[in-house]
């Protein structure tokens, strides 16, 4: 059992941040009176392989290099005695993606994950989660200068699990961070995808895609803080709700800071509602304190199933269910084809479609 | 042989001040291998003829019938519709992201021959009819309608039209926003498909330019939502000459 600071405020729900999650659902999670046990449950899949490393090591000799004020990371700090720490080795190029999944058991987990992509490497690393559990995480990624790092968070959780975390980004020197955040299963979960720069040249492509159905609550919480000139920031969202109850929200918060001259970003969002009683909360907010830029801008959209598709597409003799299931897996196509890996393509395209199945839509 | 009968077919829209008419009595034979022009001004209900025939939600039907060989396809979805063989080529094709020209045709073909085509033979099938309609082959791998100029969508529509072989096809203003050329190639394509499959066609367009492609057996003028006159192609003629205005006034 972990030790819990006590000298933060527990989030009552009126705050800003926590206005949208229904906390009465995160198992406690937030609370210093819940007891949350201090498991490692991320494991690598398959053997170790030359271009990375993988160690269990003092969370006091690994300390986060990002400052939050979020109440469940900061209780996920203070609570945590041992960090896994994927390294990745400079200038080295892993070719097959490196996979780690969670086999979290049964009551609350908190967990600290680093990921450090060295100088000039380049490596894609996809962390699978499913099953069932009640975890709060923090997953820091630091890519050292020039390096590419693609991360794949697959969040495939059973019906009754509660997630949340914070996927945070140091986006070094000319370097490429590309993430692909995919939420489908769980009953609550509150993610939050965030980025800085710790020097010129960085990139970041945050793509996202959720499906919400009955009674499902997914949340993500995009922020790309632009500290630095001369970065760049691309972020995609994409949800679909569906049935009585489902739920997403999501915020987009880009911040260009005053020496932040040259940056360039553009935010996305959209999403599909199937049914009624479904509800999108889509929030873009664009801050920016100089007008020195190559560009900023955001767009979001929530909307209707297209009539006019199924109509055509069902006029060439394609029955209704097929016809919106293409359609659907049409308006994720863009986020699952950057995956780039057929197996993982194909489970979530199916698990999509058995989403769809289940509400009938 | 197949025949498509509609009689005394009323057709209405929604709207906030209630049912607004707009087909009032429309009879209508076509018969395979018969090229029929609906010819009439803008307004005149020509396209709602067309929607109601492939069963647009949008419309609702207020009196009178539609078979096709006896079946009643006003009773049909509107996936029934087309597996019976009706075919409605769009003025106004529908963009749908994401989802590529290759698995569209596939998908349709497999719902309309009731199984999926042999991968070989379909892939041939395809790159053949689209050659034959002068598209490139990368064409297969961009997303339905999104980001083609309006030649490329209709050439599109006489593609499916061509791999899905139906028995009827509905052209609404296929000729609209092409040029001399695209139009030369979309008409050959259509006059293709008649004599490959003997289809049975209705021609709608707003401009007898068509015609000297399409050469049409019957021309019906269209005008305040029901046929006004009928004739042979020298009627084509008559309007290209004098125009609408005396069926309008009317």
């Amino acid at each position: 059992m972990s030790v819990l600071p006590t000298n933060y405020l527990t989030p009552s729900g009126r705050e800003e941040a926590w206005r949208f999650t229904p906390l009465k659902r995160i198992a406690g999670l937030h609370d210093p009176s819940t007891t949350v046990a201090d498991r490692i449950s991320i494991e690598l899949i398959g053997n170790a392989r030359p271009g990375f490393s993988i160690s269990k090591v003092k969370a006091a000799d690994l300390p986060a290099k990002s400052s939050t004020d979020d109440a469940v990371i900061q209780r996920v700090r203070a609570g945590v005695a041992e960090v896994t720490h994927l390294q990745i080795s400079q200038e080295a190029v892993v070719t097959e993606p490196i996979v780690l999944a969670r086999k979290a058991g049964n009551g609350g987990e908190f967990s600290r994950t680093v990921i450090t992509a060295g100088a000039h490497s380049k490596a894609t690393v996809i962390v699978e989660n499913a099953g069932e559990a009640t975890i709060g995480e923090e997953i820091e990624l630091r890519l050292e200068a020039g390096s590419n790092l693609t991360f794949i968070s697959l969040q495939e959780w059973s019906a009754n699990s509660v997630h949340l975390g914070r996927h945070h980004a140091i986006v070094g020197r000319d370097a490429t961070f590309n993430s692909i955040t995919v939420t489908i299963g769980g009953s609550l979960v509150r993610l939050l995808p965030t980025v800085e720069y710790s020097d010129q040249g960085g990139s970041a492509e945050l793509l996202g895609l959720y499906f919400a159905t009955d009674g499902q609550h997914l949340e993500h919480r995009v922020h790309v803080d632009h500290g630095i000139p001369n970065a760049k920031s691309r972020v995609t969202y994409k949800g679909v709700l569906a049935g009585d109850q489902a739920r997403t929200v999501w915020i987009g918060d880009v911040f260009i800071r005053g020496n932040a001259e040259g940056t360039d970003t553009y935010e996305l969002n959209k999403n599909l509602l199937l049914t009624d009683g479904a509800r999108a909360d889509s929030v873009p907010n664009l801050e920016i304190e100089t007008g020195e830029i190559v560009g900023a801008g955001h767009a979001s959209t929530t909307g209707r199933f297209d009539d006019e598709q199924l109509f055509y597409l069902m006029s060439r003799g394609i029955p209704m269910a097929d016809a919106r299931r293409l359609v659907i897996r049409g308006f994720f196509t863009e986020i699952i084809n950057k995956i780039g890996n057929e197996v993982i393509e194909e489970r979530l395209m199916s698990r999509i479609d058995a989403q769809l199945e289940k509400v009938g839509a | 042989m197949s025949q498509l009968v509609i009689k005394n077919l009323q057709v209405g829209v929604e709207t906030e001040s209630g049912m607004t008419e707009i087909l009032r009595g429309v009879d209508l034979t076509i018969n395979s291998g018969e090229v029929h022009a609906i010819m009439g001004p803008n307004g005149s209900g020509k396209s709602t003829l067309a929607y109601s025939i492939a069963g647009h939600p949008k419309y609702t039907i207020t009196g009178g019938s539609v078979t096709l060989d006896g079946a009643d396809v006003l009773e049909m979805s509107v996936d029934e519709r087309a597996k019976a063989g009706i075919f409605l080529a769009m003025q106004y094709p529908v963009e749908v992201p994401g989802v590529s020209v290759a698995n569209f045709l596939r998908t349709a073909a497999t719902a309309l021959r009731g199984e999926a085509p042999k991968v070989r033979t379909w892939v041939s099938e395809v790159k053949e009819a689209m050659s034959k309609l002068a598209m490139d082959p990368a064409f297969s791998e961009r997303s339905v309608n999104e980001g083609f100029s309006g030649g490329e969508k209709k050439r599109h529509e006489i593609l499916q039209m061509e791999l899905l072989k139906p028995k009827i096809a509905v052209l609404d203003e296929t000729d609209s926003g092409l040029d001399v050329d695209a139009l030369r190639i979309v008409s050959e394509g259509v006059n293709r498909v008649k004599s490959e499959q003997n289809l049975g066609i209705m021609l709608i367009t707003h401009y007898t330019r068509i015609l000297r492609y399409i050469k049409p057996d019957f021309v019906h003028v269209f005008a305040g939502g029901k046929i006004v006159e009928e004739g042979g192609p020298e009627l084509a003629e008559r309007l290209e000459e004098k125009g609408y205005a005396e069926y309008v006034k009317a």
